[in-house]
């Protein structure tokens, strides 16, 4: 299947290092011909790696501004963690009126989508029971990663669209009411804090696609923001603190305010987390706020500010902002009916790590365990596998040699280097000085 | 002790996990192992989440109430089968150990969340068929069996 990744690679720039192979959270990269390779069954465009480089070789596909003009009336989707990315006490009516002047007809605030699926999760919850824990959909990363990674927990994910998605579909339609243009002509702009949301658009889960049409990274615009940040467009402000507070960890449970809940951020504590959920524990939680970014959406990579300082800008925003009319006069006064979350059905993708046919992985698998047995242990990297297990397995799949390991390679030499000595010591009797004449034996080890 | 893989010709896997009474800093371990496993064997996403589930319980009914024991798994064609054995008290009443939310653990083990009679109903439920035999004072064993299809 053709699948759309945002995460990349400089092949100029890579080293063939092992930093990214080890962060990997799904095992998806390997070092072949001296450079990272990454599986695209396997990646889930989480963006660990490109935090991991020290070369930056590792880069995320995205859109530019110059993509513009390719439309004739054009909308920026703002997600709520831009607004930790300025000073202290900069107003969203100040970043709003920045990010307008980049060259967009009309802005609007995810935030605004963020708070409607929050009264949708809360909905969700009252009518039903049966199922715990159900875990957010909103970050693409997880979404991704309980795909591949855990399919037997797809069916916890809460069936719902992501703010992002139900704002772009929201702007389009007014857009299209206000100035008559056919769909294509609208073009939906999300400034993205990170490379799942990519994803996330140019694949999307649902098979559905999306109604945003280009991502751009806040990094890219961030220089030509700080710019603009001279003027206040108050009326470009449309959401609500709670929304808002979706752009760091826990904004969301705040936001649906859902009691029982477990907020989980960083891709490998949401690993831990799901690896509970698996083995039948968390049923006495409800819902599972799970972001692959540590923080939330303000340590995503594409954003600029330290995640930290990020978290405690939004964070003083929340609390300093004055609550606002209830979403639904907000709504009306814009213009738009409350829109209705769409479902969307999440399908299992399950790695095949050996074989789909059962009685060829088991043998590949008794095979990896006797390999497992021989390798050193020490997972360092140095075949381009990240752990001896992983170089184990793409052994037992006809992808690696056990000689890639350099212990092996080192051991085997030392056996040959022993039997060249062992040969170099065997002397012809008519050359043999030592020899005694009553033996007949000849030292042959 | 490791796990022992079997190397034989059949159309088997086998895999042998101790388990160690009270060692609640290893618990999950073994049901973990047994998880990746299975997914390496790329089974059915809904088989490998019932027998995961069987395989902690069982794990944690030995650490909860076991002083030694061992979970081994088998995977055939047809079906996986986990034998949860121990050294340890034994069942009193199956019957009533099979209700939910009945519990012999002590105090101290439920205050840490464990205990809390889920076990053997949460095994019986993910579990195609399910075969106990205790002896009190001598142990305990569980067959789980999870049919593939």
């Amino acid at each position: 299947m053709d699948y759309f990744h945002s995460v990349r690679l400089d092949k100029e720039k890579c080293k063939g290092c092992v930093n990214c192979i080890k962060k990997c959270p799904v095992e998806a990269i390997r070092v072949r011909h001296g450079k990272a390779e990454i599986m695209e069954d396997r990646c889930i465009d989480c963006g660990e790696c490109i935090r991991a480089c020290p070369n930056h070789a590792k880069y995320a596909e995205r859109d530019s501004l110059q993509e513009l003009t390719v439309f004739e009336y054009r909308i920026a989707l703002v997600a709520p963690s831009l607004y930790g990315q300025f000073r202290e006490n900069t107003s969203p009516a100040r970043i709003l009126a920045a990010v307008k002047a980049l060259g967009f007809d009309e802005v609007c605030e995810v935030a605004l989508g963020a708070e409607i699926v929050s009264q949708a999760v809360r909905e969700y919850f009252q009518k039903n029971h049966h199922l715990r824990p159900i875990i957010s959909s909103a970050c693409p990363a997880v979404v991704r990663l309980i795909q591949v990674r855990f399919p037997a927990l797809v069916d916890h994910i809460i069936p719902l669209e992501s703010p992002m998605q139900v704002t772009a579909s929201l702007m389009r339609r007014k857009a299209m009411q206000e100035t008559g243009l056919a769909p294509e002509k609208v073009g939906i702009f999300f400034l993205s804090p990170c490379p799942a949301k990519v994803t996330a658009v140019k694949s999307p889960v649902g098979g559905v696609p999306s109604e945003v049409d280009r991502v751009l990274a806040v990094a890219d615009v961030y220089g030509r923001l700080l710019e603009n940040l001279r003027q206040e467009q108050p009326s470009l402000t449309r959401a609500d603190r709670l929304g808002i507070g979706w752009g760091a960890s826990g904004g969301e449970v705040a936001a649906a305010g859902i009691e029982n809940a477990l907020i989980v951020d960083g891709i490998h504590n949401v690993i831990s987390v799901l690896e509970e959920i698996e083995l039948g524990r968390l049923v006495d939680i409800d819902f599972i706020e799970a972001q692959a970014c540590p923080g939330g959406c303000v340590g995503g990579i594409l954003n600029v500010n330290n995640r930290f300082v990020a978290g405690v800008r939004l964070r003083h925003l929340v609390r300093d902002l004055p609550a606002r009319e209830p979403l639904s006069e907000r709504l009306a006064a814009f213009g738009v009916p409350m829109p209705k979350v769409p479902e969307i059905k999440v399908e299992p993708r399950p790695i095949v790590r050996l074989d789909r046919n059962l009685r060829r992985a088991m043998e590949k698998l008794q095979q990896v365990q006797a390999l497992i047995e021989h390798l050193p242990g020490l997972d360092c990297g140095s075949c381009g596998a990240p752990t001896c297990r992983a170089l184990a397995e793409d052994i037992a799949v006809g992808k690696a040699l056990e000689t890639d390991c350099i212990f092996k390679l080192r051991e085997k030499i030392m056996a040959l280097a022993q039997e060249t000595y062992n040969l170099a010591q065997l002397v012809p009797p008519a050359m043999d000085q030592n020899r005694t004449p009553k033996g007949g034996e000849r030292d042959a080890t | 002790m490791a796990e022992v893989p079997a190397m034989s010709h059949d159309p088997s896997y086998d895999l042998k996990i101790p388990v160690i009474g009270h060692d609640f800093l290893r618990a999950g371990e073994a049901a973990s192992r047994i998880k990746k496993v299975l997914q390496a064997l790329n089974l059915p996403p809904q088989v490998i989440r019932r027998a995961s589930i069987s395989a902690y319980e069982a794990e944690m009914n030995i650490i909860i109430h076991a002083y030694r024991g061992q979970l081994a798994l088998k995977v055939t064609p047809d079906a996986l089968t986990l034998v949860a054995e121990d050294e340890g008290p034994g069942i009193q009443d199956i019957d009533l150990a099979m209700q939910e939310g009945y519990s012999t653990a002590p105090d101290e083990i439920r205050e840490m969340g464990f205990g809390a009679g889920m076990g053997l109903p949460n095994i019986k439920k993910s579990a195609d068929k399910l075969t106990i035999t205790s002896t009190v004072g001598q142990g305990t064993r569980l067959e789980i069996v999870i049919r593939i299809s």
